[in-house]
């Protein structure tokens, strides 16, 4: 059983890291594509998945990591790929300020106030707030990033890149979730009051699990810019938030390889639905309609955690 | 929009700036009421779905961009040319409304009832779909460009009183939400429909026992809502002139603010939360600054959220226990 799961992860890692061989540059920049908003969907679905908090949000820390990584970058001359760290510090900072006063909120009453900072970071940005983020135009410039003296520029070399970031948050957050703090999530999840009354400060692991989540997609938004070259507000849309929600639900939240499939899904269908041109998008929003009816858990759902009870012979004891 | 002429008024002797300022003022008040009314209208939609499903009807901001663009599409066919504009509006207006919350009804059969027993996220994530299917399904029928109402419905006159110049058409727009909202307080009030919707509101499973058919609530919920919402496409439509198949968005996350604002789930507050909204917004363009309008109306639910986290009408109840 545990076998079979390596060969599967082994032999999808494999198809996958071998698909730039095969793909024109087009294709390779939807995989990047498909790399990026796994990584912002993973980073997200620590804050809905295991959290429970309803974040329509997310471009907002998304934002701030591509804004942090554009100014330093342009202004300081600083390589892009050294700043991975302080946009990851700067979104959770933010993320920490931001929601240490609303933590508490009901869920939709949440929902609603992620929305609301969101377009607060959006609207801040188009107006060029502290005369650095360049308004409606963005920051242009950012320079390639490059790993030990060697520059990356054409897709194929961003293909590994993103993706080799997006496997070291695989089994980062994979690892998390056995921890002490995915426990809590875990637990937090499966019924808040109980938890509560286990002694696990729920609004504490909620914060973390925000600000964790928020770090993360920030370091998405440096990757971005690195990629972009250029970021504007209009990249970080409240549309942009929707996606990597729909990812997650549909993925399956609280499941890392439900989380990967909806990535693949839903940036990649829009592509694929390309031949019918401006109705791609009926398709689409039909689409997630229908999955939802038929797959309410989404698509690879999280299953209950098994323990193993020493003294019984084999399998595991559902908890 | 209407802010950017008068805050630029230029500055002149002391009493004259005095009257401009009180100018000023009544101007960005009654657009502030005008404006609001349509985000009551469209928050009241939001607020009685989630009263009786705790269900986010993302693509309700839709339905209210259908709205206009049916009222578009009515005012030009021939069935308005023979009527006069009182009564051809308001024969348009009913029209609308009913084709809106069939369309509600609609909505909710294919998008929402098969997901009652679900998770509450996945029914969002089909509200999400389904707002964005409607939204190109409307970009596809009319096309993506701005569409223009006919400039001759609304009377173009202003009312003058006390030396203040008030459009007559703000008026208009002002009265016709209050009304439907009057209308709507006393239906939901007076009326055992009403009752019922009240009280599957506040217990489902208690009012299923009284013998309340909560599927019909539901169904006259999905029809009441998305009627006003349709409503207030419209007053839209005739009082800027102008429509997108996008303006949902704009107006549809005020509209949800607004039902936050005064406590979801409640009806009055949904009209107190639109009103206020309205004026915070527009005074702050006058005031503070135009370009963080927007910013502005989230702030401002922000800090009072953080003050009162049910909104201002909200009850305090546990979320579950």
């Amino acid at each position: 059983m545990k076998n079979r799961k390596l060969v599967v992860i082994a032999g999808s890692a494999a198809v996958l890291a071998a698909a730039p061989l095969f793909l024109d540059a087009y294709w390779t920049d939807v995989l990047n594509n498909i790399g990026i908003y796994a990584v912002l969907a993973l980073s997200l679905n620590l804050i809905v998945g295991h959290a429970g908090l309803f974040n329509l949000g997310h471009a907002a820390f998304y934002a701030v990591g591509a804004y942090t990584a554009a100014i330093l970058n342009t202004t300081y001359h600083i390589p892009v790929l050294a700043l991975l760290p302080v946009c990851g510090f700067t979104s959770g900072l933010f993320a920490l300020l931001a929601a240490r006063p609303i933590i508490h909120l009901r869920g939709d009453y949440l929902c609603i106030v992620t929305i609301g900072i969101g377009e607060i970071v959006r609207i801040a940005l188009i107006n060029n707030i502290f005369g650095i983020t360049g308004g409606d135009n963005g920051i242009f410039g950012i320079s390639r990033p490059s790993v030990f003296g060697y520059v990356i520029r054409s897709p194929q070399q961003f293909f590994y890149l993103i993706w080799i970031f997006a496997g070291i948050t695989v089994i980062l957050f994979h690892l998390l979730e056995y921890s002490r703090v995915g426990r809590a999530l875990n637990y937090l999840r499966e019924d808040e009051v109980a938890a509560e009354g286990s002694g696990i400060d729920t609004a504490h692991y909620k914060l973390v699990a925000l600000v964790l989540g928020a770090a993360w997609a920030g370091m998405a938004g440096n990757i971005y810019a690195a990629k972009m070259s250029i970021i504007s507000p209009g990249s970080f849309s409240f549309w942009e938030s929707v996606l990597m929600f729909a990812i997650v639900i549909l993925g399956g939240a609280g499941s890392i390889p439900g989380v990967l499939l909806g990535a693949f899904l839903i940036i990649g269908m829009p592509e694929v639905f390309r031949q019918f041109a401006s109705a791609r998008m009926l398709i689409f929003g039909a689409a997630m309609v229908a999955m939802m009816i038929f797959r309410t858990q989404g698509l690879l759902p999280a299953r209950p955690r098994k323990y193993r009870l020493a003294g019984l012979p084999s399998g595991g004891v559902e908890t | 929009m209407h802010a950017r002429e008068l805050v630029s008024a230029a500055p002149g002797a002391n009493a004259f700036v005095r009257i401009k300022d009180m100018e000023l003022f009544a101007q960005q008040f009654t657009n502030g009421l005008a404006v609001g009314g349509v985000y009551a209208l469209i928050a009241l939609g939001y607020t009685m779905v989630y009263g009786v499903l705790k269900l986010i009807n993302f693509a309700h901001s839709d339905l209210f961009t259908l709205g206009a663009y049916l009222g578009l599409t009515l005012i030009t066919s021939w069935l308005f040319s023979g009527l006069g504009p009182l009564w051809g509006t308001a024969l348009l207006a009913l029209m609308v409304m009913g084709m809106i919350a069939l369309m509600g009804a609609l909505l909710d059969r294919v998008a929402y009832r098969p997901l009652r027993e679900s998770p509450r996220l996945s029914a969002v994530v089909s509200a999400l779909g389904a707002s964005i299917f409607l939204q190109n399904a409307i970009m596809l029928i009319y096309g993506a460009r701005n569409q223009v109402y006919p400039q001759n419905i609304l009377p173009r006159m202003a009312l003058s009183a006390f030396g203040f110049h008030i459009p007559l058409s703000r008026l208009l727009v002002l009265c016709a939400s209050l009304a439907m909202m009057g209308a709507l307080y006393f239906f939901i009030q007076k009326t055992r429909i009403g009752t019922a919707i009240r009280a599957a509101a506040i217990d489902q499973g208690a009012a299923r026992l009284m013998g309340i058919d909560v599927n019909r609530v539901i169904l006259m919920v999905f029809m009441i809502g998305p009627a006003m919402g349709g409503a207030a496409g419209l007053l839209v439509g005739l009082y800027y002139g102008q429509i997108n198949f996008t303006m949902g968005w704009a107006y549809g996350s005020k509209a949800f603010t607004a039902a936050i604002l005064g406590g979801i789930g409640n009806i009055p507050g949904a009209m107190v939360g639109g009103l206020l909204l309205g004026i915070i917004e527009s005074l702050a363009a006058a005031y503070v600054s135009l370009a963080y309008k927007d910013a502005i109306a989230f702030l401002v639910l922000i800090l009072i959220l953080v003050l009162r986290p049910t909104g201002l009408l909200g009850e305090r109840v546990a979320e579950k226990v």
